[in-house]
């Protein structure tokens, strides 16, 4: 374990946790309650029956501190594996639906473009508003974001990030569970 | 066979070895107090108030091999208990809480008596659960228990609505299996860090062993002292950790942190390397963690993955049962002496007798202690809430019976002392049991008097009556000029009290006079209070004010060694 600077990295921390009551309240319990920094969460079902996965973001000013939020989410007596993804090679998207102000044609025409050529969809088109659907690592969503507010942007709404290793290697045997 | 719910509890509590049971009844938990006069095996005692009933508990399981289990009523009642959930998880003790909780229909509809229990308990509880389906009783108090007892130990509740109690279910005892797949303690220790440690004690020349309250929980007495002896390393208890290796050994150096023994601060201080075995170095331990053992590697044991390199980095981290990791470690361990560093702790002992007491005319309450433990010849369990009184009674009695120092050490409860003197000698009848209280503590639980009188349940109280929540006091003299806000306050006759709850009760205001009123107290059959009149304004030393090192120790004035003034401290 390195001490390293002050400057705070992102880390992805996915966790498989049985799907009952109570287990997203026990969970953002303990991050509040230890004072770890959350950026991101997201929550769905898993390949395995009755366990859900969790993808979190911590924002951390060092490794010992997601060494500490680990370990403490394994204590939870309903998480059944964790695995922290931030040495791995993962595969990470987030997914954003952005409505867009588009009161004539030209800027209609405008906007078609920046989704185009980053490869989102326009998924509603209303008399003087679009809004697009961006999926992508959040580089890419905060980009399409930025040129949009040249246009206007009414509402967005983003996903936290989901997760998943490359190649063979599956979440689940890794990084076994102890305590 | 087909039971009601209560009736589930109570057959799982009974095949989980309960015996006693420490409760407050309400409405919501009326159908399990029905069904207990069908299960005589089960005992209840009825406190007066709903903490008691967890501290009681948790006094009870520490001296026992149990469970401790207590059980009270929907919203006050569940909420009662909260200070007592939140001891026992700062203190690693097994239990089981029962709260009964409004009918399921009602729930969320801000019904009378009616608290999100399950929400409330949840960060003070090592597990909870709420009952929804009376089908899942057996096996959520099996689980409870499971949960309480094994790994790091720890508090367990179980929220059963009335109607639940009231439904009658299946119940098949022998078909009754837990599933907690994401449960597994680690219990043994990696063969590669146990070489790795194994390495290291050979190669210290200072070493020090920390010990627990997990060398306690985890029964391993016999192999710390097996370590210790063998290759020769001196011990310092922790103040949950007293008991666990006995003070009257020439290789006991004490309770270190901030009001730990001179020497045994210094030793920490000086030492290579650091066996920290179940504790987790809570800053009542490390003082300024950057000062804290800067010459010392640290090998750590502990059952609690989590507590390794939280708040101190290990050199070699050992997760696994003290126990078990011990056996593995002294099979490795060589005969070793370490003569040189034993006699420079011997030394630092002379230089610095934190245990002295000073021989004057007044009735100073480390005398007190001091007393007790000559009169009980160190054959009794010593039950302390926290302050001036817990630090004395740690530091001038003489432990050397396991398991025999019971106290609220990571949550500082005042009040525990009374309640879980009177669950410790519930669970071990046959012992003497002395609760050495602080009369601001005292008074926050006193109640359970008369509980203690209905079961003549026998407790000897000494009661340190100095007029001050003393160790605020002391915080003022030393950090805030002598400024006594709201410190002093105004006492009852403990004497008249005692005999309002039909106790004997004595009074001592001098010295003299300490030894013979013990020794009438034990004499007498039955709860015993003795109001000792001590010193108001006595400190207690050594002191490693909040957030210092040991370079900042300030230790008993006497002749060559005046107190100087300090900075204010941070916590």
């Amino acid at each position: 374990m390195t001490t390293n600077g002050t400057h705070y990295r992102k880390h992805t921390i996915t966790a498989l946790v049985q799907d009952k009551p109570g287990v997203l309240n026990r969970v953002a319990s303990m991050f509040r309650r230890r004072g770890f920094n959350i950026a991101s969460l997201a929550v769905g079902e898993s390949e395995v029956p009755h366990l859900s996965r969790m993808t979190f973001v911590v924002n951390a000013e060092n490794e010992d501190t997601v060494d500490q939020a680990t370990k403490q989410l394994r204590k939870i007596i309903e998480v059944v594996k964790v695995t922290d993804l931030s040495a791995e090679d993962i595969v990470a998207r987030e997914l954003a639906l952005v409505k867009v102000r588009a009161p004539d044609s030209a800027i209609r025409g405008e906007i078609i473009q920046v989704v185009e050529l980053f490869r989102a969809k326009i998924v509603d088109v209303a008399s003087d508003t679009l809004v697009i659907e961006i999926t992508g690592e959040e580089s890419k969503i905060d980009t399409i974001l930025s040129l949009m507010k040249g246009f206007g942007i009414l509402e967005i709404m983003r996903t936290g990030r989901v997760a998943i290793t490359r190649g063979t290697k599956s979440a689940l045997k890794t990084n076994a569970k102890e305590g | 066979m087909k039971l009601t719910g209560a009736q589930v509890v109570c057959e799982s509590l009974i095949r989980e070895d309960v015996d006693v049971i420490f409760g407050l009844l309400g409405g919501a938990i009326l159908p399990l107090y029905q069904t207990l006069p069908q299960y005589p095996q089960l005992k209840h005692i009825l406190v007066r108030h709903e903490q008691a009933a967890a501290h009681a508990a948790d006094g009870y399981a520490r001296v026992t091999d149990k469970v401790g289990v207590c059980i009270a009523t929907s919203g006050p009642g569940a909420t009662n208990l909260v200070t007592g959930l939140a001891n026992a998880q700062m203190d690693s003790v097994p239990m089981v809480a029962i709260t009964g909780q409004v009918p399921r229909k009602a729930i969320g509809k801000d019904a009378f008596q009616e608290t999100d229990v399950q929400g409330v308990t949840l960060p003070v509880t090592k597990h909870n659960y709420l009952v929804m389906d009376p089908n899942e009783l057996a096996r959520t108090i099996k689980e409870a228990f499971h949960i309480a007892k094994t790994g790091r130990p720890g508090p367990v509740l179980v929220d059963i609505p009335k109607d639940v109690l009231q439904e009658i279910v299946d119940y098949d005892p022998e078909n009754v299996a837990i599933d907690l797949p994401g449960y597994k303690p680690h219990l043994t220790g990696d063969p590669t860090q146990i070489r790795a440690a194994a390495k290291l004690i050979s190669e210290a020349k200072r070493p020090i062993i920390l010990a627990g309250h997990g060398v306690i929980i985890s029964r391993a007495y016999a192999e710390l002292r097996e370590l210790a002896e063998k290759a020769q390393i001196p011990v310092i208890t922790t103040l949950l950790g007293i008991s666990s290796f006995p003070e009257d050994h020439v290789l006991s150096v004490g309770m270190p942190g901030m009001h730990g023994m001179a020497y045994a601060n210094i030793a920490i201080d000086r030492s290579d390397l650091l066996i920290a075995i179940g504790m987790r170095f809570d800053d009542r331990v490390t003082g300024r963690i950057s000062d804290f053992a800067p010459r010392a590697k640290v090998i750590h044991i502990d059952i609690d993955p989590a507590e390794i390199d939280k708040n101190v980095k290990a050199t070699v981290p050992l997760v696994g049962d003290v126990k078990n990791v011990l056996v593995q470690l002294n099979r490795l361990v060589t005969n070793k002496t370490h003569l040189d560093w034993v006699r420079e702790i011997e030394q630092t002992k002379k230089e610095h007798p934190s245990h002295l007491i000073p021989e004057n005319n007044k009735l100073l309450p480390q005398y007190v202690v001091r007393q007790i433990w000559e009169a009980t010849k160190g054959n009794s369990i010593i039950v302390t809430g926290v302050g001036q009184h817990q630090m004395w009674a740690a530091q001038h009695f003489f432990y050397t019976k396991p398991g025999s120092f019971v106290t609220s050490g990571g949550l500082g409860t005042m009040g525990f002392e009374v309640p879980a003197a009177m669950g410790a000698k519930v669970g071990r009848p046959h012992d003497t049991v002395w609760s050495i209280c602080g009369d601001g503590g005292f008074q926050m639980t006193l109640q359970e008097l008369a509980t203690i009188r209905e079961h003549n349940i026998d407790v000897k109280f000494a009661i340190f009556n100095n007029g001050f929540h003393g160790m605020v006091r002391q915080w003022q003299e030393f950090f805030y000029k002598k400024d006594y806000v709201e410190t002093r306050f105004f006492n009852p006759d403990f004497v008249k009290l005692a005999e309002a709850y039909d106790m004997k009760g004595f009074r001592v205001t001098e010295r003299a006079k300490v030894r013979d009123t013990i020794e009438k107290a034990m004499a007498h059959k039955g709860p015993v209070l003795v109001d000792f009149v001590v010193e108001s304004e006595e400190n207690v030393y050594p002191m490693i004010p909040a957030g210092t090192s040991v370079k900042e120790m300030l230790e008993a004035p006497m002749p060559g060694r005046e107190l100087v003034d300090h900075k204010d401290a941070s916590t």
